[in-house]
């Protein structure tokens, strides 16, 4: 499997979320965890983005930091999948290697 | 206790949890207000991510500070300022906002909620006001 890339930068704050969206190739997956979860929430400014991205990225998010910040499944953009930590471990270790935009 | 009170405005512009400013910013909130200041409160930018409704933190072993938002009113904190433009910006509205109620207990007075949204020309002016700026 390609890479997986995590953002766990905000997109309103940081250029995080663009730069790993500029260089991730096709049929990557992409992990949104820590304060980069907001940018899984339905209805931002940030969502054409994720929206794009779900076209050639697999897009997960990290349920617990998404629930610590108030927010339930149903604010999630649609075709973004939840995953434990448990299933963050499975997707680091399916995928060839994990690389971090901090 | 010192007879001059100053306005102060704390700044809160980052999301919580990511970092350690949010909290940071409400400890220093509530020992401005201990010392009988006039405690003003903006959220601006993803600072407006501190005031959501619902948040558990029992899946990320940290402590959730957002019921002490709730508390504020109750140490005499009376003006909580949320931008409106940073809340569009991220999908949200008040009702995803926690309620803060204040109530005199000399007078009786009571506030339902002192969380105020505001248009950015009056948060220029809360922030032209102020004799002191905290940032977080």
């Amino acid at each position: 499997m390609p890479i997986l890339h995590t953002v766990n930068k905000s997109p309103f704050e940081r250029d995080s979320l663009d730069s790993c969206l500029k260089f991730a190739q096709g049929g990557a997956s992409l992990l949104l965890i820590e304060d980069g979860v907001y940018a899984a929430l339905a209805g931002t400014a940030a969502e054409p983005k994720i929206k794009a991205a779900l076209d050639n990225l697999k897009v997960y998010v990290l349920g617990p930091d998404f629930k610590a910040r108030g927010f339930s499944d149903e604010r999630l953009i649609e075709g973004i999948s939840v995953v434990d930590y448990a299933g963050f471990v499975d997707l680091a270790a399916e995928h060839d290697k994990v690389q971090a935009w901090l | 206790m010192s007879e001059i009170v100053k306005k102060f405005m704390y700044l809160n512009r980052k999301a919580p949890y990511g970092t350690i400013y949010a909290w940071e910013s409400l400890e220093v909130v509530l020992i401005g207000a201990a010392f009988d200041q006039d405690v003003n409160l903006m959220f601006l930018d993803d600072g407006v991510f501190q005031l959501t409704k619902g948040q558990d933190t029992s899946g990320i072993g940290m402590k959730n500070f957002s019921p002490t938002y709730r508390t504020l009113g109750d140490y005499e904190v009376k003006n909580i300022y949320v931008d409106r433009d940073s809340l569009e910006a991220r999908g949200l509205t008040q009702d995803d906002l926690v309620q803060i109620a204040w109530e005199d207990f000399e007078t009786e007075e009571e506030i339902e909620n002192i969380v105020q949204v505001i248009d950015s020309e009056r948060a220029r002016e809360l922030m032209d006001e102020a004799d002191v700026v905290f940032s977080f």
